[in-house]
């Protein structure tokens, strides 16, 4: 993806030098392969760090709350989507921000391509005319489809375009409907167990759940000063890997992200033992859909339904 | 919330959501009861969101 970092480059220069911005907000080549760092450029020598390609998966909304400074920074429909929110719940000033709106071309699954290989990773290369990635180790070398090998979020993602910009980096891409592809196709799956199952099915996915809380650090959404789940006095939730406590912290962590969540896919990408999440976001991201017709960061005025009230709000689960 | 509840396998008969004026009393003991009943049905289920290893911290 050289010619989006060549621009991005190019336009992070400009804003600096012409002292638009105090800083720019973009990524770096992570310390290990497929993983990508947020960065913050504050001179245009810095700049040349910056790279852009499919493991950009982290979401950098997640770095200006309560700023003071001019910030620029890059954003994809669902980095956006996620300063849209930002904004809506006075975290920043929209006056405060350059937006360089990425068209997302998404972001490649660090978990689908360490289950392929055959050992430790050590390279990755991305050949954008082909679509293809190759992964390199020890005693391998392997080149897949990108598009085989996609974040699930991105490949159900319905808003590749960022929402609000100053300035585009390339041109838009194309964007998916619900038409041609059902986002919430795993949710339904899940839906239709019966409770046994489900509770089985949330069982197994949180086994491997260690409580590092890289889910709730990786995510835009988490600002809290003092998170539930280290508060002791009073303590809401235990600190056991009991699986209750696993579970009542998944679940309200999730219930904190209801109708703001963006699917940016952030905490799953973030997760160093690979538990997807995302099948608690996602089941309340349909229910906004569909309850509220919410989607969450589409626009930087309106307050999110759980936020708000209005006599035509659902209500017929009060008996 | 009860809509995440269920989702994750916590049976709807365990989860009730009513309002109810202090002036209802007829109200509260209808409600009371069908809770009750609705979660009795389930005597021989698993509990849920019940700690079984003893509290550390």
């Amino acid at each position: 993806m050289n010619s989006y970092t060549d621009k991005i480059k190019e336009i992070s220069k400009r804003l600096l030098k012409e002292d638009k911005v105090d800083m720019v907000v973009g990524y770096r080549k992570g310390s290990v392969p497929l993983m990508h760092q947020p960065y913050i450029a504050q001179n245009e020598a810095e700049v040349d760090a910056f790279v852009w390609d499919s493991n950009c998966g982290l979401n950098l909304a997640n770095y200006i709350t309560d700023r003071t400074e001019r910030i620029g920074i890059l954003a994809t429909g669902c980095n956006s989507r996620n300063i849209a929110v930002h904004l809506v719940e006075g975290k920043i000033k929209r006056e405060q921000l350059y937006i360089i709106g990425i068209p997302c071309k998404a972001m490649v699954d660090r978990h689908k391509l360490s289950a392929m290989a055959d050992g430790d990773i050590t390279s990755v290369a991305e050949d954008e005319e082909k679509g293809t990635i190759t992964i390199k180790g020890e005693n391998f070398s392997e080149t897949v489809n990108k598009a085989d090998v996609l974040q699930e979020n991105c490949s159900l993602c319905m808003h590749r375009n960022p929402v609000i910009y100053d300035e585009l980096a390339a041109e838009e891409v194309p964007e998916q409907s619900r038409d041609e592809i059902d986002p919430y196709a795993r949710v339904k799956e899940i839906e239709a167990m019966d409770p046994d199952e489900k509770w089985n099915h949330f069982d197994d996915l949180l086994s491997d759940c260690i409580r590092c809380y890289a889910c709730r650090n990786a995510c835009p959404l988490c600002y809290c000063p003092l998170c539930f789940v280290d508060e002791s006095n009073p303590q809401w939730v235990g600190k056991s890997m009991d699986a209750t406590d696993v579970r009542t912290f998944h679940f309200l962590r999730a219930y904190h992200c209801a109708g703001r969540c963006t699917d940016c896919g952030a905490c799953v990408r973030a997760c160093p033992v690979g538990i997807n999440v995302r099948d608690f976001t996602k089941k309340l991201e349909k229910d906004c859909l569909e309850l509220f017709g919410w989607e969450a960061g589409l626009s930087a005025e309106k307050r999110p339904p759980l936020d708000t009230y209005s006599p035509k709000d659902p209500e017929d689960f009060i008996k | 919330m009860k809509n995440l509840m269920e989702h994750m396998g916590v049976e709807p008969e365990r989860l009730h959501f009513s309002w109810i004026s202090s002036a209802e009393s007829t109200k509260f003991v209808d409600v009371a009861t069908k809770v009750t009943e609705a979660a009795k049905s389930l005597e021989n289920k698993e509990k849920k969101f019940a700690k079984t290893k003893p509290k550390v911290a």
